[in-house]
């Protein structure tokens, strides 16, 4: 799992590479959240065309992010999740609070 | 029942194994010939059940996690997932779609919504305890190949 994260005029773009699941989900919350706190963004945009797996722990990846962005005064934004990975925001609910692209 | 083909193993429940147990089961069900959204759907709920033996089943201690998967007769794949940990005292509300005991761990109470959605049957058997097995089965689709 790798995140590469760029910033630049209040935007932020983190690309994920990878398979999102329980285990690698403790070290995205981690590195995202420290990126937000330290940078207080005013966009965070979720980079997943490079993600090849996601199950719900993706789902709630997202929702804390999402709440600590909003909280931090930014917004969450997910860009160019591949179909299979779509479907799950969906399912989830999870299109219907944060953009996605 | 006929059973054509079956791999059992055994992981313990440490979370860099949710990866491991979608990597077996993936490449043992591949000779049934699955689309990939068939193939995405079964690692996916494979996943959730895993994950759910690690973060619910053994919360605060270290066991192991049995899986078995069998190829059936009229492309019927069967995954049973079994842990011997806590159990799940009500398993009707444990199932309700964003009912989590981990909120902590974010935790967003879907994964048997999820296995349900991408499953064809999901049956949850559990003892306070004792133990929880989950087992589920997909059909697959028939297609030229």
């Amino acid at each position: 799992m790798k995140i590469n994260i760029k910033s630049e005029n209040g935007t932020a773009i983190a690309v994920l590479n990878g398979e999102i699941d329980h285990h690698t989900a403790k070290m995205l919350r981690t590195e995202l959240d420290k990126f937000v706190i330290t940078m207080q963004p005013d966009v965070l945009a979720i980079d997943f065309s490079g993600i090849t797996f996601m199950d719900s722990s993706g789902i709630g990846l997202i929702i804390g992010r999402y709440k600590l962005v909003k909280e931090c005064g930014g917004q969450l934004e997910i860009r160019s999740p591949q179909p299979y990975i779509r479907r799950m925001m969906v399912l989830s609910g999870v299109e219907r609070i944060v953009k996605i692209i | 029942m006929e059973i054509l083909n079956e791999i059992k193993f055994t992981v313990p429940s440490l979370s860099v194994n949710e990866s491991t147990a979608r990597a077996v089961v993936s490449s043992f069900i591949v000779q049934a010939d699955p689309t990939v959204e068939e193939l995405s759907d079964i690692r996916t709920a494979v996943s959730e059940a895993v994950t759910n033996c690690i973060v619910h089943g053994y919360r605060n201690s270290q066991g192991n996690i049995e899986i078995v998967v069998r190829i059936m007769p009229n492309r019927e794949i069967y995954i049973k997932i079994k842990d011997n940990g806590c159990g799940i005292a009500d398993v009707q509300q444990a199932m309700q779609p964003l009912f989590t005991t981990a909120p902590e761990e974010e935790r967003s109470g879907l994964g048997f919504s999820v296995m349900e959605s991408f499953m064809d049957r999901l049956t949850v058997k559990s003892r306070v305890n004792k133990g929880t097995t989950v087992t589920m089965r997909k059909k697959l689709s028939v297609h030229g190949s």
